[in-house]
């Protein structure tokens, strides 16, 4: 039996990212706001501390900051006439639990999607012709612009304190940022950050290979900066633990870092940790949210009432959240219909080992979103037509840091795994090699989707959720062609030697690949293949919303916080200003 | 110079008995307005800080102090008839206030900083009691003291107080501006900012002509010179960086934590800029110390003399505090030419090196930026050369500590509970 708790205007799912913008504008607007995190509460002295958090070992190697597949996993399979098995370990991917949610632990790489992006079938279908789409491909229009979008994107990375060099300011080209961007309003809040050696290796070789290349935008603070709502950061110390680690100098943007000194204390303002949610409670209608009920660490099970209930929670998670709350309808593969589970979507990297003449790269003084990056092959800013496949991504060098477990291991093809030669090779290249990376969208597929695995039973003894998912090979061709343009840079660095890591064949769990999962709740203009509306509100629970990359129709070729943040605050925009003025209904008519 | 003449005129008054106040004259004060300068007076006295228990009810006292004699602790200032002062006059109330002498005769401890507050005029405690008797009254009965016999007996401040306290409302320099002297009525009154900052004599008292010149608060805190030295002081501070920090926390020199955090946040982030900026001009016109260590000899080389400090440094410290020792402006302290790391008492330093601090969050400053505890990762004599390192590169000059002052802090913050080991 559930303890009933006192009501509250506002319940969040999860307390990350968008829970902690969600919950900072909703607070601004006057509302009681509550935040249930399964996982701890987290600040960056003591648990990000620059005494410990350089610790390889224990957050890159033995995932000390995410989530635990022995309470919360997922199972997997390529094909729906496969069986799928639980994800025992954490592997292609690194949910977080606790406070800042993945905000802890990102590298910072913080873009824009193109104006392209959000009306990728309309645009494909006007440059291209219908016929260019493949069968079984299910891509949509976002039912939200960019242009609709842009005061947002400004709003996060003045938050966020983005270091960068604007491309296009108000329709004007600008020399040295990316000429393929869309319009923004003003510069970025801070300049980019200082060149590696090896960035400028690249940015030298990009240019004579006849690219635009730029400073990649970073979540790492250039300078010290102190954002809208007053916190200040310091200046990022290039000490190369970013990813799977949390900030000790307050320089990478997080919740901890721009957001949650100014909500954490505020009357109106309460989170719960290490309480997992499990269902999102609805009236006997169906058509009303009436709160969540989620189960604290110790098995107690409680009821939290609220008006408004916003799933803030991991992309999979809100999916599987939905499934077992029983709102919406479940998408169906061999009907194409339904929407919950539906457009679930990845994306697909590869990479072009270099070895140089150069000595010394010291690839250990590094951030996490310290690269240069070439914008020529993303999105439609060439044309496909040649090619064949849709979509594209980003070439970049990041110097992310050159940690010695995992990260630094650029060693001739056919060196061995171990041993004294292993040792050599490592001597000799670890400060003389760099790695070009591709970063490739992929598209929504009818037979790509999130359900609820028949099998397979969580500790609460809800089924778990299942990932149907392959690569397709309209994204395989795409991945070789950035793959092959990558290439062409590394020819241009003139190099000892080069290796290309394709992406081929099976989506595989493992190894680690990217975290970008998207979908599954998707947004558009239409209930019949959209969950949430162009507001992020459910069409069938209009006082329901999801916020995140679940609400995303398809995977573009960026990494996704930044859309991600804009469309947080899109979406808080939406409910303070049109929402609370009729609570309970729909902001869209269809 | 009105309002002086008359406050002073009142307090001979009282004092040589001719005139007795009748016992409901504060409500004739309590207007809004008087009510409202109330309670800024009570934020300027940082009242809170002792009478409101951190998670009990407000000014509802109980905090435990700890003085060297032992614990005392805080009353119910909450106007409640029986646990707190709903039955004290504005006489009583100023009695206490300005005596140190309670409604019943008993005499108080000096916890109650009644030697500062004797320069309170009687207009402005009228504007305290019509402030406190707005507040929620709580029923909750003081603790008693816990010293030994024969400090037990409250008649022995009676002795105390020939030796220490100098009783008498502010009296005005006529040959200052009226903006410095109110600036030596919030410092030496209200702010009672000797209590921490002057140093004590073994029985407590304020050693006389080292006002304002630096103390132990205790609990291994140093409360620094605010006089106009260049190391130890606020020589190199303008008024504007006075106001600056004791408004937001922080300025380009420094960053409040520990207990002058505690009284930014209940205290002095409250003040009127005019006010601030008054307190400002007083202090710098302290003048700094005779003897005071200027630019004195320094050891022929610091970095080689100090070298192990300095690798422990590198490793530690430079993330934040930069190998310059310059810190980043308003966000991580300076240590170079800083008088809390210049101090000829190391204990701030030993503290914080120790068990981390938090620095002061206000509205203007809301980040609450924190330095890590490094008592689970730094030995005695790491802490003890990395501390000498700081205290003599970049110009810095003070006095070495050694491994086993650092035990000593060690032992009795640990055992405070004052770390937060963040190690794991």
């Amino acid at each position: 039996m559930a303890t009933r708790n006192d009501p509250v205007d506002v319940v969040l799912v999860g307390f990350g990212w968008t829970a902690s913008i969600l919950a900072q504008e909703l607070t601004d607007a006057g509302l009681q706001v509550m935040a249930i995190e399964r996982g701890k509460s987290r600040d960056t002295v003591p648990d990000f501390a620059t005494t410990h958090i350089q610790d390889e070992l224990r957050y890159a190697v033995r995932n000390g900051l995410f989530e635990e597949p022995a309470r919360e996993t997922m199972t997997f399979r390529n094909s729906k006439d496969q069986t799928a098995l639980p994800m025992r370990h954490l592997g292609s991917f690194n949910p977080a639990a606790g406070v800042g949610g993945a905000g802890v632990h990102w590298n910072g790489q913080c873009w824009r999607f193109l104006p392209s992006d959000f009306v990728v079938r309309t645009h494909v279908e006007q440059r291209y012709g219908k016929d260019f789409i493949p069968p079984g491909m299910t891509i949509q229009d976002w039912g939200v612009t960019y242009d609709e979008l842009e005061p947002y994107y400004d709003r996060f990375e003045y938050v966020c304190g983005i270091s960068g060099k604007a491309g296009n300011l108000q329709g004007t080209k600008q020399p040295g940022g990316n000429p393929f961007e869309g319009a923004r309003r003003r510069e970025y809040p801070l300049p980019p950050l200082e060149r590696s050696y090896g960035t400028s290796i690249f940015d030298k070789a990009a240019r004579e290979a006849g690219f635009q290349p730029f400073p990649c935008p970073a979540a790492n603070t250039s300078k010290p900066y102190r954002n809208p709502y007053g916190v200040q950061m310091g200046q990022c110390t290039y000490c190369g633990y970013c990813e799977w680690f949390g900030c000790g100098n307050y320089s990478k943007a997080s919740p901890q870092t721009t957001i949650l000194p100014v909500l954490i204390g505020k009357s109106n303002f309460r989170y719960k940790t290490l309480c997992n949610v499990t269902r999102v409670n609805t009236d006997a209608s169906g058509r009303r949210a009436t709160g969540v009920t989620y189960v604290d660490v110790n098995g107690r099970e409680f009821e939290q009432p609220a008006e408004i209930v916003v799933l803030c929670a991991f992309a999979q998670h809100n999916v599987h959240l939905l499934l077992l709350s029983g709102i919406g309808k479940p998408y169906d593969p061999d009907s194409g219909e339904g929407v919950v589970g539906r457009n679930y979507a990845y994306q697909i990297t590869s990479s072009v080992q270099v070895l140089l003449n150069e000595e010394n790269l010291n690839p250990f003084m590094g951030a996490g979103s310290l690269g240069q990056g070439v914008d020529e092959f993303n999105g439609d800013n060439f044309d496909h037509g040649p090619h064949g496949f849709i979509g594209g991504g980003y070439l970049a060098l990041w110097t992310t840091g050159g940690r010695p477990i995992l990260q630094q291991h650029n060693v001739p093809e056919g060196t061995p795994k171990w041993g004294a030669e292993w040792k050599r090779a490592m001597h000799e290249n670890y400060s003389r090699s760099v790695s070009i990376a591709t970063h490739g969208s992929v598209m929504s597929y009818r037979d790509a989707y999130l359900d609820l695995d028949p099998t397979w039973r969580d500790a609460y003894g809800n089924p778990l959720l299942r990932l149907t998912f392959d690569f397709h090979r309209n994204e395989h061709d795409m991945s070789r062609f950035l793959t092959d343009r990558a290439a062409d840079i590394a020819q241009a660095m003139k190099p000892r030697a080069m290796h290309k890591k394709y992406r081929d064949g099976h989506y595989t769990i493992l190894p680690y690949q990217t975290t970008h999962n998207t979908g599954g709740a998707a947004m558009g203009a239409d209930p019949r293949t959209s969950f949430v509306n162009r507001y992020l509100q459910s069409w069938d629970v209009p006082n329901l919303f999801v916020v995140g990359s679940s609400v995303f129709p398809q995977n573009p070729g960026y990494n996704p916080t930044g859309t991600v943040g804009a469309l947080a605050y899109w979406a808080a925009d939406a409910i303070r200003t049109r929402y609370l003025k009729s609570p309970g209904q729909p902001l869209v008519r269809t | 110079m009105q309002a002086w003449k008359r406050s002073v005129m009142w307090a001979a008054m009282a004092a040589a008995g001719a005139f007795v106040a009748p016992a409901d004259l504060g409500a004739q004060g309590t207007t809004f307005t008087s009510i409202e300068r109330g309670k800024y007076l009570v934020q300027a006295g940082d009242c809170a800080a002792c009478h409101t228990n951190p998670g009990g009810k407000p000014f509802a006292g109980g905090l435990p102090i700890a003085t060297p004699f032992g614990t005392i602790y805080s009353t119910n200032i909450t106007p409640d008839r029986q646990t707190g002062i709903g039955k004290y006059s504005v006489d009583d109330l100023y009695q206490a206030m300005h005596r140190g002498v309670r409604r019943d005769g008993e005499y108080l401890y000096p916890a109650f900083p009644y030697p500062w507050f004797t320069k309170i005029t009687r207009d402005d405690v009228r504007a305290i009691k019509a402030y406190l008797d707005t507040i929620e009254p709580v029923q909750q009965a003081d603790r008693k003291p816990e010293l030994p016999w024969p400090l037990s007996m409250r008649v022995v401040m009676k002795g105390w107080n020939t030796l220490y306290f100098h009783e008498g409302e502010y009296r005005p320099d006529t040959g200052k501006s009226a903006e410095w002297n109110r600036g030596a009525y919030l410092v030496e009154g209200f702010g009672h900012c000797g209590a921490c900052h002057t140093d004590k004599s073994v029985l407590g008292g304020p050693k006389r002509g080292e006002r304002l010149q630096g103390g132990d608060f205790g609990e291994h805190w140093y409360a620094p010179s605010l006089a106009g030295g260049l190391r130890e002081g606020l020589g190199n501070w303008s008024e504007q960086e006075i106001v600056q920090y004791l408004k937001t926390g922080a300025n380009a020199h420094s960053t409040a934590g520990g207990p002058m955090g505690d009284v930014i946040r209940h205290s002095t982030q409250y003040l009127r800029d005019d006010d601030l900026k008054a307190i400002a001009v007083y202090l710098k016109d302290l003048p700094a110390p005779e003897g005071a260590r200027g630019s004195d000899e320094a050891k022929a080389n610091a970095a080689q003399a100090y070298a192990r400090g300095k690798a422990v440094y590198v490793d530690n410290c430079t993330g934040c505090h930069m190998e310059d020792g310059k810190g980043l402006a308003d966000i991580f302290p300076a240590l170079a030419g800083s008088s809390a790391v210049q101090s000829q008492n190391a204990d701030t330093l030993l503290h914080i090196v120790l068990a981390g601090a938090a620095a002061v969050k206000t509205p203007e400053k809301p980040t609450g930026f924190r330095m890590p505890a490094f008592d689970w990762k730094l030995g005695d004599d790491d802490v003890a050369a990395v501390v000498n390192y700081i205290r003599h590169d970049w110009g810095n000059r003070a006095p070495d500590v050694d491994s086993r002052e650092v035990a000593k802090v060690r032992d009795e913050v640990l055992k405070a509970g004052g770390a937060s080991s963040s190690g794991g």
